[in-house]
Formats: C-alpha cells, structure tokens, sequence
C-alpha cells in the first residue's frame, strides 16, 4: 500500500512531483494575489485546515480501521479551546498549542478508551455518541456564547511579528502544519508501529494471536488522531475569528468522513485530495447555484457508485498495484 | 415533586417515545435485514412531514394531510430503494455513509427548492384546547391523539411483524439473511416493501410532529440520531427492541429535560444548576445508550441469535 522508503529508481520521479508540488504551494498565494484573487487565499486556508482535520481521520478510519463518526468533536474542542483562551486574554500560541493538545487527546483517550471496547457498527454509533455528547456540551455553555457560538476578537500570538489575520501567514502556518501531518503519517505507516495498526486492522484476531497490544495501540492512535484535529480546531478558530457547537454536529463529522472516503481510504493524500475536492466544489458550485448541496450530493453519489477506492484510487497507476 | 408533574412529563414521555419508534422501526428492519446504515432515513421523515404540511395546506383537512404524506413518502421510499439504495447493500459501511449522506444534501436541497425552507403546519383546531385527564392534570388533546395512533400503529406493527407470512420473512432476515435467501425467501422484492412501510411510518411521525416541533429544512437530521441511539439500544434489526428502546429514550430525554433540571435545582446552587441543567438534559440519552452498551453490546433484544 504504501512504497518501501528505499532509494530505488522509481522513488526520484515521485520526488520532483512532491518538490514541484511544495513549489507550488508556497508560490500560491503570491501569485493569487497578483492575478487579483486575494479572496480566495483565505479559502485556500481554509481548504489545508480540513485538510489536516481529514488526514487525521484518515489515520484512524483508513489505516487503524476505526470507523469514528465523532471525529469533528476533538475538531471542535480544539476550536474551543483555542477560542476561549483567547477571551480570557491567554494569547500566546505556544499556551494555545499545548493546551489545545492536552485536551482534544485527553478527550479523545477517553472516549477511545469506552469505545474501542465496541466491535463494527456498535463502534460507529458509540463515536457518534459521544461527539452529540460534547456537541450539546458546547451548547450549554452559556459563559462562552452557548448556542449562539463565541466570537474570538484576537488571535494566537506567533511572535516574530506573525499576525494569523493576514490571510498568507495563516496559510504559510496551516500548510507546515498540514506538511508536518502528512510527513509524520508517512513515516509512522511505514513504521514497524504503523505497519502492526494495519494488521490488527486486516485481522485483529491474527494481531493479537500474534502478541501485538491491539486495545493499546488502536488507542493510542486514535489519541493521536484527535489531538491532530484538535490542532487543526484550533487553526479554524484563529481562521474564522468565531468557532460555535455547530463545529461538533454530527454532520460534520459525515463531512469528514466524507472528505477521507472521496479522497481515498488509507491513502497517505487521501484526505488532503478530499478536502480540495469538497471545498472547491462547494465553492464552485455555490457561485452558480443556491442549490449547491443538491449538486454535490449527486457528483458525491457518483463517486460511491463510480469509484469505489476514492479519487486516489483513480490516480492510482496501475502498475504500482 | 407534584404527582401531575410526573404524569403529565410521563405522558409526554411516550407520545415522544411512540414517534421515535415509528421512524426508528424502519430504520432498525433496514440495518437489520440489509446490514445497511441509511443515513438518508430522517430525510424520509422530513419529506413526509413536508408533504403533509403542504396537503394540509392545500385541503385544509389533517387526515387527508396525513394519508397523502404516507402514501407519497412510501411511494417514493421504495423508489429510492429499488433504484439508489439497492446496488448499496453489497457494499461495505463507509460506502453507505458516503452515499446516504449525500442523499441527505440532495433530498434537503431538493425539497427546498420545492416547498422552501419550511412550511407551517398546526395541529387541527378541534384538538386544539387541553382536556382534563384527571382532577388538575390539562393535556393538550393532540397529543393525545399524537398516543392513540402511535400506539395503533405499534400494535398494527406487532401484528404485522410476529402474526403474517410476511413479517416471518422479515424476521428470517434479520435473524440470518443468507440462510433466508438460501431457503427461497425473495429478499430484494420483500425488503422493497418494507423500505415503503417504513418510509410511510416515517411519514406519520413527520407529519403529526410537525406542529409540535417546526416542519423545516435539516429536521430530520437531530432526529436520525436519536432514531439510532433507539435501535443500538434496542438491538439491531429487532421490532420489539425498537419499541422498547423508542420508550426508553423518550422516558429518559424527557425526564432528563424537566424532572431532573428540578432536582438539579433543589440540590445545586442556582449558577450551576442553570448552566448544567441542560447540559445533562441532552446528554442524559447517549449517557443511557453508553451504559446499556456496556452491560449488553448488543442491545436488549439482540436480533441475530
């Protein structure tokens, strides 16, 4: 699934693609800028936040085989976290990272260690669960907007003279963020860890015959996972200047899914090709149509009946199968 | 705590528990029978509801409101089975959630642009007023009349389900679906009509819901939820699990939001109690459905043996 980390010829192309592409990137908003679509460097941002928030999802539904639709709770609290630190005058980013981490992997520890005692589609309905749980939690606290969400006035501090409200710098950040993600899966997959998550995935039976911790290190990958999403929360919040409990509906955490699935289940792009793919989508269509949900549910469909391994799996060259 | 109180929150209690099994008992056949998570299953309820409001407002009658929305909701139930849900089955449970949860942007937007973001509805003015149950207690008769049909129809359900030839077939299903198609059983044609049945049910619980919650664009959504929380708690592809489960979450949401935001109030001091009140109101259920998981993984009344 994932090519060994050798120095074989076939490793250079894919090199210069990645080279090309880090290229590219970082040349995006400047030449956005000058070809007169400011606007949309905010949305490019946006696209990497979900980016990282469906790589990490990714992680534990494609490689660890753990169908978690609460995902966009550890989303949220990170959000939150973030957020309300801000209003209470906390707003160095270094306070806000670790905090945000501590809390989104301790909620996640958590509600990983109740769930994971679950098989298959009790597993499913016990994430969602708990993600209603702090979804109707952030409704309730009335100190911090409640329903009607809160607005975050200032930003994380970065220092060096960063400000996250100048669209670019919070681009530049979300994408090292985004890079640091993707590398880190990169390495962890190939990793003897990494490869143990995906046997107990294959046959959890076999693994565990096999002497692998299977309860403990599902756990601690879905751990990790919710704290990756919480970092990203914490993004979205110094985005959009507002985070609400609508970040922690369930809905959002289909559209995380849907983000990983459309991409490519254990696909190391996957997610960040899902989120592209969605959140362009979306804002294509919407520039033509109100009705932009009625389209991207059919072009959705399409992609369920059409492409069963995801877009990454269209990409996918054959041979390397 | 005044006697009244606890029969009139009681009451409430299983008019919302009778609602809940009428969407949650398609669903349940459908995850039972098919192994298939429908997402799409609230948007049934949600057309219905719609329908209803819009023959209501056209004829002016509720009956007839509620029988066009049955009738249109389970026509298009099984269309939607037959020709979109069906190449589903065989796939796995991301796919599904893929799929359904496109339907649910397509079925939204699709009835906003047919009906617009919402439309009213209220209860017909013979029920309007309350009647006097017992010396003290008023209930507003619709919901009433809300009790009587959902528990007609549970009865008629019942019936259906443990007394027909056909409801045998759908209990083979759910128990063992490959040994029932092995035995001749004509699943696909069978499970047609049943996505209908349920597709009407939802539509009942949507249209006699629609003028105590608001018919609007995204109501199915929370609903679904809680509909799933029912049928985990039940057991996967049982009736009478759902029944009970439907019971169960209507007794313990509604109990949650009033009885013991008054307990928390004679116990707390005020700042906490108006703060946590609700907050265990509405996680009061999934707190139940993690506790039952934890004694039964497979809910009450397990379906496959």
């Amino acid at each position: 699934m994932n090519p060994p980390p050798s120095r074989s010829p076939s490793a250079w192309p894919r090199r210069t693609a990645l080279a090309a592409l880090a290229l590219a990137l970082v040349a995006l908003p400047p030449l956005m800028e000058a070809a007169g679509f400011g606007y949309y460097v905010s949305t490019a941002g946006r696209i990497l936040v979900f980016a990282i928030a469906a790589t990490s999802l990714n992680l534990v539904l494609g490689y660890g085989g753990m169908v978690s639709f609460g995902h966009a709770a550890f989303f949220g609290l990170g959000a939150y976290v973030t957020g309300v630190m801000i209003t209470d005058g906390i707003l160095n980013a270094g306070a806000h990272l670790a905090v945000t981490v501590a809390v989104s992997a301790g909620a996640a520890l958590v509600i990983g260690a109740i769930s994971l005692r679950t098989r298959g589609v009790y597993f499913i309905m016990i994430t969602l669960a708990f993600g209603q749980m702090l979804y109707f939690l952030a409704n309730s606290i009335k100190g911090y907007g409640g329903d009607e969400g809160l607005n975050v006035r200032q930003r994380s501090l970065l220092g060096f003279g960063l400000d996250l409200k100048d669209a670019p710098t919070f681009y530049y950040v979300a994408l090292a963020v985004l890079a640091l993600t993707l590398w880190g899966l990169h390495r962890f997959v190939a990793s003897d860890t990494g490869r143990a998550l995906v046997a107990i995935r294959d046959d959890d039976q076999r693994a565990e015959a096999l002497g692998f911790p299977t309860y403990a290190l599902r756990l601690a990958v879905f751990t990790a996972a919710g704290a990756i999403a919480g970092v990203a929360g914490a993004l979205s919040a110094n985005q959009q200047g507002y985070v609400s409990p609508a970040l922690m509906h369930w809905t959002q955490s289909g559209t995380l899914m849907v983000m990983v699935i459309l991409g490519g289940v254990a696909t190391l792009w996957g997610g960040v090709l899902g989120a592209v793919v969605l959140i362009v989508l979306r804002e294509t269509l919407s520039a033509y149509t109100e009705h932009w949900e009625f389209w991207t549910g059919w072009v959705l469909l399409a992609v369920v009946l059409f492409a069963r391994r995801g877009l990454a799996g269209l990409l996918e060259r054959p041979w390397r199968r | 705590m005044p006697s009244v109180l606890v029969l009139e929150q009681a009451l409430n209690g299983l008019q919302f528990g009778l609602m809940l099994f009428l969407l949650a008992a398609g669903l349940t056949l459908v995850f039972g029978v098919m192994d298939m998570i429908n997402l799409a299953h609230g948007s049934l309820y949600m057309i219905g509801a719609f329908l209803g409001a819009a023959i209501v407002g056209a004829t002016g009658s509720f009956v007839l409101g509620v029988a066009g929305a049955v009738v249109g909701t389970g026509l298009f139930g099984m269309v939607l089975e037959s020709t979109l849900l069906r190449p589903l089955y065989a796939r796995d449970h991301l796919s599904q959630v893929l799929a359904t949860f496109a339907l649910i942007l397509i079925l939204n937007d699709g009835t906003r642009m047919i009906f617009g973001n919402d439309l009213p509805l209220s209860a017909p003015a013979a029920l309007a007023g309350p009647v006097e149950l017992i010396p003290g207690l008023y209930y507003p008769s619709y919901r009433l009349v809300i009790i009587g049909a959902g528990l007609v129809l549970a009865a008629l359900l019942y019936v259906l389900v443990a007394k027909t030839r056909m409801g045998a077939l759908v209990r083979a299903g759910a128990a063992n679906r490959e040994m029932a198609m092995a035995m001749g059983v004509d699943i696909r044609r069978l499970f047609t009509v049943v996505f209908g049945i349920g597709a009407g049910l939802c539509a009942v619980a949507g249209t006699l819901m629609g003028p105590l919650l608001a018919v609007q664009v995204g109501m199915g959504e929370n609903i679904l939820i809680l509909a799933f929380v029912v049928i985990v708690i039940g057991g996967i592809g049982s009736i009478r699990g759902a029944l009970v489960g439907a019971l169960l979450v209507g007794f313990v949401d509604t109990f949650g939001r009033t009885v013991m935001q008054q307990l928390f109030r004679e116990f707390f001091p005020p700042q906490i109690a108006s703060a946590a009140g609700p907050a265990v109101a509405s996680v009061a259920i999934y707190v139940f459905m993690a506790a039952v998981l934890a004694i039964k993984p497979q809910g009450l009344f397990p379906a496959r043996g």
